[in-house]
C-alpha cells in the first residue's frame, strides 16, 4: 500500500503493465517499468514524471476502459505527476498552492498586475504615466532600472531556490539509478530528449488528443511554447548585458537582437499557449485530469499574458499606452516568476529529472 | 431496405481489415459490419503481438533470416504434418511480402518485446500491440473510402447454390436490414466464447473454461456457413488452449493471464497430486499443452506450486502468487488437502537429483522413482514461502473452419468452388493448422489470407 490513492491505483497498473509489456516501444515509461518488479512511491513518482501524455498506450491497450482491468495509464500518471508537485513542494507550507492551482494563479497574477499599476500610478506623474517616452531609458522614467532589476532578481532568485528544493525533494525519492550510474553522457541525452520532446510522439507516429486517430499538434504547439519562452528569456538575458556591459539602455530598435529575439519568442508565447489551450479543449475527457485543469489553464494564461503583454508593448511602446501597459507586462512576468515553483511550470524540472534518471538507467543497462 | 456493395466483409480484425483494404484498394465499394462494438473490434487480433513472416534476411527488427523452407518445417513439426502443404506453402511465399504490405498499410513493427528473444528472427511485432495494429488499420481503411459499423450482428446468410446474396442484420445499418453485396468475405472468427457449442465437445468442463478474447467470438457465422453447405475442414473438439490464472475474468483477460513458471515447479491437481512432467521442453514450446492437460483433470482447476527461490526467474504475473509460510498452510490457502498436499511435496524434493541448473537449456536437473517424472529443472521446493498459482484452461482459438483454395474461396460440401464466398483468419486456419499452434500464426494466416481474399473479392466484383 502506498501513501495515497492514486499511488495505489498507479501500482496496480504498473503490474498489469509489467505482465503484458506491448507498450514498451511506445516511450520511456514502460522500460523503466519493466527494471522493476515491485514499486515504491519514488518509482512510481519517477514514471508519473517520464511520462508526457502522449495517449498512445491508452488508446493502444486492449485493457482500457470499458474493459474491466480499467487500464488508463496517462489518466493515472497525470494524477500521481499533479500530486507529485504538492509532494515536493518547498517550502512545504505552501504545497497547498498546488490544491487549488487556478485561482492561486489568478489571484496572484491579477495583484501583481494591480501592484504594479498602482505603483506606477502612485510614484508616477499622471502626465508621466500617460506621456510618450522614446529613445534609450524610456521604460526607466517609469520605474528606475536599478529598482526593476532588484525586485526582478529577487523573484526570480526566489523561484530559482524553490524550484531546486523541489526537485532536489524528489531526486532523493526517486532514489539511486537502477544498475547506478550517472556521468555526462546521460545529461546530454537527457537534454536532447528534453529538448526533441522526444516521447511527445506516440512511439513515432504522432500523439492522441480527441480520439484513437494520431492527429494531435501538442508537440508544436509546445515547442512553439517552450522555445518562445527561452527566446524571451534569451531577450531579456541579452539586454541585461547590453545595460550593464555596453552602458545601452531599452527599449532597443526592432532590429537589435534583444528585440529580435523577444518578437519571435512572444509570438510562440502567444501562438503556443492558444494551440495548447485548444487541445486541452478537444482532449478526451477520459485522459483528462479535471481536477488540475485549472492548474494547467492557469499556466497556459499566465505564459499567454506574458507574450501578450510582451508583444503589446513592443507595438505601442511609443504611444501613450506604454506607461499602463509596461505595468502590466511587469506584473505578468513578476506573477510568472513568483508562480514558477508553485504551479505548472514544474512540470518541465521534474520531467527533465525524470528524463536523466532514466537515461541513466539506460546508460549503466546497455553498459552492464 | 436493403443496400448494396461490391464486397461486405463480416468481422472486424486483422484479416477482416486486410480483406477489406486489399478489396477497396482493388476499386470495389467495400461494407465492414463488426459485430462487437467500437471498443471491442478486431475480435482475438486485439489480444495478438506479433506475426510470423519468411524473410530471406535480417531486417531492421529481425534478427536474422527465417526462410520459407524454415518455416515450412515448423508448421509440419507443430502440425504434425496435419496441414494442406499447397495453401501453407503459397501463404509461407505470400508472407514475405506481407511484412512490407502491412507496413504500407499503416502498421508499425517493433523488436521482441522483453522476455520474448527466443522469437526475435523469427517474429515482427507490433509496436504498441495488437490493439494499435487494429487503430492502424482500421484508420488506413477509414480513409481509403471503406465503411465500417459497429454492433453490426449479422443473423442470416443468404446464400443460393454456393452463392452469396445478401446478409440479414439484427439492428439496421442506415434504414437497411439487408445488405446485398457482389462478393463476400467472411472473416469473422471461431467458436470459441460460445460456450454452449463448446460443451457439444466438452461437455459441462467447457462450463470451468475460460476464454482469452472478446466474448463476441461466438462463431455464428461460421455455424451459418456450414449449415448453408460450405465444406467443413479442422477438428471441431480442438481448441488452443493455455494454462492460464484461475482469477482471471470470463472473457478477455488475454495475454496478461498467462503464467510461464510451470517449469520453475510442479503442477499439481484438487487433489495435490502431479499428473505430468513439468519439465518435459523448454518453455514456451511445450506452453499450449497446459491448457488441454488441465482441462483434463477434475474441476478444470491445478496449482503451479514452487518455493519464494524462483519468483524473479520469470514474468512479473498480473496476479500475485498465493503464499504460505509451510506446506501446509500453503494448502489451507488452496484449499487443497494439506497432508496430500506435504506428501506430494516431499516424495517429489526426495526424488530430485542433484544437477546444474539452467533454466535456457533442457539441463540435467531430474527426478528418480516417481511418476510422473520431472526430466528437466527439478530442484527441491523448500524454502518458504512456499507460493501457488492457481490455473484453468484458458481457450485462445477453435480450429474448426471453412475449406477454402489457395485463392481463399469457400469450398462447397460437394468440392465446387463458391463463385463469390471467401474466407480469411482463424474461420479457416483450420486448412493450415490442422493442430498445434507457432507463436505468430494466427496473424500470418489473417494477413495473408485476407490479403487474398480482399483482393480476389474485389475482381470477382469488379468484373
Amino acid at each position: 500500500m502506498h501513501g495515497t490513492r492514486i499511488l495505489d491505483e498507479a501500482d496496480r497498473l504498473m503490474t498489469v503493465c509489467n505482465s503484458c509489456r506491448y507498450c514498451e516501444g511506445l516511450c520511456a515509461v514502460f522500460p523503466a517499468m519493466e527494471m522493476r518488479r515491485a514499486f515504491s512511491d519514488g518509482d512510481l513518482n519517477y514514471l508519473a514524471n517520464l511520462c508526457h501524455a502522449c495517449g498512445a498506450c491508452y488508446v493502444d491497450c486492449q485493457f482500457s476502459p470499458p474493459h474491466e482491468f480499467n487500464v488508463n495509464v496517462p489518466k493515472t500518471l497525470a494524477v500521481a505527476r499533479a500530486e507529485s508537485y504538492a509532494a515536493y513542494a518547498w517550502p512545504r507550507v505552501l504545497s497547498g498552492t498546488f490544491a487549488r492551482n487556478g485561482l492561486v494563479i489568478s489571484i496572484v497574477a491579477a495583484l501583481s498586475m494591480a501592484a504594479f499599476i498602482l505603483g506606477f500610478a502612485a510614484l508616477n506623474d499622471r502626465s508621466v504615466l500617460f506621456g510618450v517616452h522614446t529613445g534609450p531609458g524610456a521604460f526607466y522614467r517609469l520605474m528606475p532600472h536599478n529598482a526593476m532589476a532588484a525586485l526582478f532578481s529577487a523573484a526570480f532568485l526566489y523561484a530559482i531556490l524553490a524550484l531546486v528544493m523541489s526537485v532536489r525533494a524528489f531526486w532523493r525519492d526517486i532514489g539511486p539509478p537502477i544498475g547506478g550510474r550517472a556521468d555526462g553522457g546521460s545529461i546530454f541525452q537527457a537534454i536532447r530528449d528534453a529538448c526533441e520532446l522526444r516521447y511527445l510522439h506516440g512511439g513515432g507516429v504522432g500523439c492522441y488528443n480527441e480520439d484513437e486517430k494520431p492527429t494531435d499538434r501538442r508537440k508544436l504547439y509546445h515547442h512553439l511554447t517552450f522555445y518562445g519562452f527561452l527566446l524571451c528569456f534569451a531577450a531579456t538575458s541579452v539586454a541585461t548585458l547590453y545595460h550593464y556591459l555596453l552602458g545601452r539602455e531599452a527599449p532597443y530598435p526592432w532590429w537589435d537582437l534583444p528585440v529580435v529575439l523577444g518578437t519571435l519568442g512572444g509570438i510562440g508565447l502567444i501562438v503556443g499557449p492558444i494551440g495548447l489551450f485548444m487541445a486541452k479543449m478537444r482532449r478526451d475527457p477520459a485522459l483528462l485530469d479535471e481536477a488540475r485543469y485549472g492548474m494547467d489553464v492557469g499556466f497556459i494564461a499566465m505564459l499567454f499574458l506574458t507574450g501578450f503583454t510582451g508583444m503589446a508593448l513592443l507595438v505601442l511602446r511609443e504611444t501613450a499606452a506604454m506607461g499602463p501597459l509596461l505595468a502590466l507586462h511587469l506584473g505578468a512576468v513578476f506573477a510568472l516568476f513568483v508562480t514558477m515553483p508553485y504551479g505548472k511550470f514544474v512540470h518541465g524540472i521534474y520531467r527533465f529529472a525524470a528524463l536523466l534518471r532514466y537515461a541513466q538507467e539506460r546508460r549503466s543497462e546497455a553498459g552492464s | 431496405m436493403s443496400s448494396k456493395y461490391d464486397v461486405l466483409v463480416i468481422g472486424g480484425g486483422n484479416a477482416a481489415l486486410c480483406a477489406a483494404i486489399a478489396a477497396r484498394r482493388g476499386g470495389a465499394s467495400v461494407l465492414v459490419l463488426e459485430g462487437a462494438p467500437k471498443f471491442y473490434r478486431g475480435g482475438n487480433t486485439r489480444h495478438t503481438r506479433n506475426m510470423r513472416c519468411a524473410h530471406d534476411a535480417a531486417t531492421e527488427i529481425l534478427t536474422g533470416p527465417y526462410t520459407e523452407e524454415e518455416f515450412w518445417e515448423d508448421l509440419l513439426r507443430v502440425t504434425g504434418g496435419q496441414t494442406d502443404e499447397v495453401l501453407a506453402r503459397h501463404m509461407i511465399r505470400e508472407s514475405k511480402d506481407i511484412l512490407n504490405w502491412i507496413v504500407e498499410q499503416g502498421v508499425r513493427w517493433q523488436p521482441s518485446l522483453g522476455g520474448t528473444l527466443s522469437l526475435g528472427r523469427t517474429n515482427s511485432f507490433f509496436l504498441g500491440g495488437g490493439r494499435a495494429m487494429l487503430n492502424a488499420l482500421y484508420l488506413t481503411a477509414e480513409q481509403l473510402g471503406v465503411e465500417v459499423q459497429y454492433d453490426a450482428e449479422v443473423t442470416d446468410l443468404v446464400i443460393e447454390d454456393g452463392m452469396f446474396l445478401a446478409a440479414r442484420l439484427k439492428r439496421p445499418v442506415d434504414g437497411a436490414t439487408e445488405i446485398r453485396a457482389t462478393s463476400l468475405v467472411a472473416a469473422a472468427g471461431g467458436f470459441e466464447a460460445n460456450i454452449e457449442w463448446l460443451k457439444q465437445y466438452w461437455g459441462e468442463a467447457a462450463d470451468n473454461f475460460l476464454i482469452r478474447g472478446t466474448p463476441y467470438n461466438r462463431g455464428s457465422i461460421l455455424k451459418m456457413l456450414l449449415d448453408k453447405g460450405v465444406q467443413e475442414v479442422g477438428d471441431p473438439t480442438q481448441c488452443h488452449a493455455v494454462a492460464i490464472d484461475a482469477r482471471a475474468p470470463k472473457f478477455d483477460g488475454g495475454i496478461i493471464t498467462r503464467h510461464d513458471s510451470v517449469v520453475f515447479g510442479i503442477v499439481v491437481n484438487k487433489h495435490a497430486q502431479r499428473f505430468y512432467d513439468e519439465g518435459e521442453d523448454i518453455w514456451p514450446k511445450r506452453y499450449a499443452i497446459w491448457g488441454r492437460l488441465v482441462a483434463a483433470q477434475p474441476d478444470q482447476i491445478a496449482y503451479i506450486i514452487f518455493d519464494s527461490t524462483v519468483v524473479t526467474s520469470f514474468m512479473p504475473t498480473l496476479f500475485p502468487p498465493i503464499a504460505g509460510q509451510t506446506v501446509a498452510e500453503l494448502a489451507g490457502q488452496l484449499e487443497l488437502d494439506p497432508a496430500a498436499l506435504e506428501k506430494t511435496i516431499t516424495e517429489f524434493n526426495a526424488a530430485v537429483r542433484p544437477g546444474t541448473f539452467d533454466h535456457t537449456i533442457l539441463d540435467d536437473c531430474v527426478t528418480e522413482g516417481i511418476t510422473p517424472p520431472k526430466t528437466h529443472w527439478a530442484r527441491k521446493i523448500e524454502t518458504p514461502p512456499y507460493l501457488a498459482y492457481p490455473v484453468r484452461p484458458g481457450i485462445t482459438f477453435t480450429y474448426l473452419g471453412t475449406r477454402v483454395t489457395k485463392d481463399a474461396r469457400m469450398l462447397m460440401a460437394d468440392g465446387k468452388p463458391s463463385a463469390n464466398m471467401f474466407a480469411a483468419g482463424e474461420i479457416m486456419a483450420g486448412n493450415v493448422l490442422g493442430k498445434g499452434y507457432a507463436a505468430g500464426m494466427g496473424m500470418t494466416i489473417g494477413s495473408v489470407f485476407g490479403r487474398i481474399a480482399g483482393r480476389e473479392a474485389a475482381r470477382h466484383a469488379k468484373n
